[in-house]
């Protein structure tokens, strides 16, 4: 046993030995060019050393192709699987049907199979299995080649400015056939040249929800045009806050509930031929919150934790909350004796700017066999009035369409969790002002590492350069493209 | 005759060789490929923006550079040192005097069985199971929290344990210990009782005192053990991440203090740079390896 052990580290040891002297060479060299030249020689070289800054470009072409036996259609939930097999005509299937030779759920469209190939989000699942099976998509056997895929906001560029998308046009939809939709849903997919890539049946447009107790005792009222007059642009609802503060609630229950809101109406790109730079309104973001957290008007927890949940229920003592319908009908404990949602006392208004939260779109694949298909799915899905309709009536989902929503938003529809409240109008109007035309395939990531960097500011523990420099770094490491520029 | 016996040898030889044929061929695919990869990526240009790949390229040591080039690495190096001997102090001290308690013939411990048992348990949650666990007890909210406000009224208003540097880090430390001592104490009870019982009952006739005994035979026989523990520990030490990664959602926070080595090199493994990562593992590897020659010859060196 000993002796094994022995020579265990014995051959680690050399090994080890070995590669150290390789290991010491590197920072040798290093060094050797830094000593080089002094500080502004190095600077000098530096800046003359920056490859010039590339706006990523792509050559579109389009494969399509009309002759496939087999509808191949890639998701990470049932989500959209559910929506097709309840309300798409001409769509047939038995419940747990599973594919022979996959295993995956089928179902069958006017007489054309279709296969749900389903990977779950966890982590960046999804996109990888998603990525793999693109790369191979033009040698792909015609049964397996990829038809439709579905992508989020998040990501959704990543596949919008790549060749691995059709353009609705080529599959003959044409803007008119879009014209309804809103207009930050069609940002979202829009190419780097212009052409649309990819509709949405649903919107997620979000609104400023508040509690209307606080309301009441803090505002005299809890009625709309009360509430939104008290926080119809930021300063006001700063001002709001410290109203808020006095009667012992929390403004928002943490600083990155607002930081969606600013964050869906910038003016600027985060990447700027290749250097990162934040936004006005960004900034005006991380000034505002730092304010609200130095003043004992919000805290600095994260979304989706203990704390933040907090303010569901009325002990919470929180103010507002900003999110779509989604947030307010299954997230919000409304489901839960004691919540507010349950006794009704949420209200809604739509809060300094409008904004959107999550939606999922259904992108055409470039290469598809079955391209005719493929243009009735989207186009029946995401545009068909009738279709879209009896989504908001048996799903409780919000319609990416102005015109069956308005018809709602006209109705005598009344909102439980909102006390009776309608809100569908209140919904759409702020999303009708939302302009996603500054959007980059680096926001993800921005948005998250600022967030996350800006945290350490906000409590104190670093100033806001320290902060910046943490944000920078941990943006580079995500995104080595941009190292060179930074 | 001779000529027969011949061949049966060379037919057990080979037998041996087939039955070490499954090790090899998985360890050569699942770990001499992989090893020999990740040396080789790191001397080039290799990660992913996008949809789409950059290289590999060739750049020979720049992703060496790269890492030694920024203070980071010694910072998380740091970060991962200090949280491994934060856990490995308290757990060695107590595993060895546990250890020596339960194999001591003269105490007799009752129930020791139960105990052994009790203290391997923490061993057999899944570590992202255990810091979930700590993450809600320790949060702003969470039962701790209360205890300390509500309860016993120590403090005025909530203590941000997952905001204080220290606190964190003690916590990811505490964990280790917890999750670890158990497996030490039945590794030191194994080596004390391998150690002659006719020694221990020489030095009671002689009148040694428990003390003495420890110190002078338990701990001098035990050193082989001893540096195994350490060994093995000090690996998993540098090679910690579930803890940390967990308890700080993957960010080391707060500002990367509780940072380690293995998250940072997921981190770059998250956004696919292979080259840098690469070059963070055999950088990693150099250390791990140079560490354990040292622990090995500092506890071998007096023989």
């Amino acid at each position: 046993m000993k002796k094994k052990l022995l020579s265990v580290l014995l051959s680690t040891a050399m090994v080890a030995a070995l590669l150290v002297g390789c290991g010491e060479d590197a920072p040798a060299t290093d060094g050797g060019t830094t000593d080089g030249g002094d500080v502004t020689s190095e600077d000098g070289g530096a800046a003359a050393d920056v490859p010039e800054w590339v706006e990523p470009t792509y050559e579109y072409s389009a494969t399509t192709s009309d002759d496939g036996t087999v509808l191949n259609i890639y998701c990470w939930n049932d989500e959209f699987q559910r929506r097709v097999q309840d309300h798409l005509p001409g769509y047939t299937y038995t419940e747990g049907a599973t594919d022979e030779a996959t295993g995956n759920p089928v179902g069958d469209y006017n007489g054309t199979k279709v296969v749900w190939w389903i990977t779950p989000n966890e982590g960046t699942a999804y996109q990888d299995n998603l990525d793999s099976n693109l790369a191979k998509q033009a040698d792909a056997d015609a049964d397996s080649k990829i038809d439709i895929f579905l992508v989020e906001a998040d990501y959704a560029l990543k596949y919008v400015d790549s060749n691995a998308s059709l353009a609705l046009e080529d599959l003959g939809i044409t803007d008119a056939d879009l014209a309804n939709q809103y207009q930050y849903t069609k940002d979202v997919v829009t190419d780097m040249n212009g052409k649309i890539k990819g509709s949405s049946w649903q919107g997620c447009p979000g609104v400023l929800i508040y509690n209307r107790a606080a309301a009441t005792e803090v505002l005299g009222a809890d009625d709309y045009d009360t509430v939104q007059a008290a926080v119809k642009d930021w300063d006001t609802f700063n001002a709001t806050a410290a109203k808020m503060k006095e009667a012992g609630y929390l403004m928002t229950s943490t600083v990155y509930d607002t930081y969606r809101v600013y964050s869906n109406n910038v003016t600027s790109k985060w990447v700027q031929n290749g250097v990162i730079t934040v936004d006005a309104n960004i900034a005006k973001w991380c000034e505002d919150a730092k304010a609200m957290v130095d003043n004992g008007y919000s805290t600095t927890f994260d979304l989706w934790s203990e704390e933040w949940s907090a303010g569901f229920y009325p002990a919470g003592k929180v103010f507002c909350y900003f999110g779509p319908a989604w947030l307010v009908n299954f997230s919000m404990a409304a489901d839960k004796e004691g919540s507010i949602g349950y006794e009704g006392g949420w209200g809604a208004c739509e809060g300094p700017q409008g904004f959107y939260w999550g939606g999922t779109w259904a992108c055409a694949a470039n290469g598809t066999d079955n391209a005719t298909l493929v243009k009735e799915i989207i186009l029946t899905m995401t545009t068909d009035e009738a279709v879209l309709k009896e989504i908001v009536m048996d799903d409780d989902d919000f319609a990416n369409n102005t015109v069956v929503m308005d018809e709602i938003a006209n109705s005598d529809y009344a909102s439980a969790v909102f006390g009776g409240q309608n809100p569908i109008g209140v919904y759409a109007g702020g999303v009708s002002k939302v302009d996603l035309s500054n959007i980059s395939k680096w926001d993800q990531g921005c948005n998250e590492i600022f967030q996350a960097t800006m945290k350490d500011y906000f409590t104190g523990a670093k100033t806001y350069d320290e902060a910046y420099a943490e944000f920078i770094k941990q943006v580079i490491e995500k995104y080595p493209e941009l190292e060179a520029y930074n | 005759m001779s000529k027969t016996r011949k061949g049966k040898v060379v037919s057990y030889n080979k037998w041996g060789y087939i039955f070490l044929m499954p090790f090899i061929i998985v360890f050569i695919i699942f770990q001499l490929i992989p090893l020999v990869n990740t040396i080789r990526y790191s001397f080039y240009q290799y990660f992913r923006a996008g949809l789409d790949w950059i290289g590999p390229n060739w750049v020979g040591f720049e992703n060496y550079a790269k890492v030694f080039g920024n203070a980071d690495i010694w910072t998380y190096a740091w970060n991962t040192i200090l949280m491994w001997i934060m856990g490995f102090v308290p757990q060695i001290i107590v595993s060895l005097v546990l250890g020596s308690w339960f194999s001591d013939q003269r105490l007799r411990l009752k129930f020791s069985g139960f105990f052994k048992t009790v203290i391997y348990l923490p061993n057999l949650i899944m570590a992202s199971a255990f810091a979930m666990l700590f993450f809600t007890l320790f949060s702003a909210k969470g039962p701790i929290n209360s205890i300390l406000v509500d309860g016993l009224g120590i403090l005025k208003e909530p203590f941000i344990f997952f905001d204080s540097m220290w606190a964190t880090r003690i916590l990811v430390a505490f964990m280790n210990f917890l999750m670890w001592f158990g497996n030490t104490t039945i590794l030191l009870m194994a080596g004390i009782m391998g150690i002659d019982g006719s020694l221990f009952e020489a030095a009671e006739v002689d009148g040694a005192t428990p003390t003495q005994v420890f110190f002078r035979i338990t701990l001098p026989l035990l050193r082989p053990i001893l540096v195994y523990v350490m060994i093995t520990s000090l690996i998993g030490g540098l090679q910690m991440f579930d803890v940390p990664q967990i308890l700080t959602n993957g960010d080391g926070t707060p500002y990367r203090s509780s940072m380690t080595m293995i998250m940072y090199l997921n981190k770059h493994l998250f956004s696919r740079n292979y080259g840098l990562a690469g070059a963070l593992s055999v950088f990693l590897f150099i250390i791990t390896g140079a560490l354990s020659v040292v622990v090995y010859k500092f506890n071998t060196s007096e023989d």
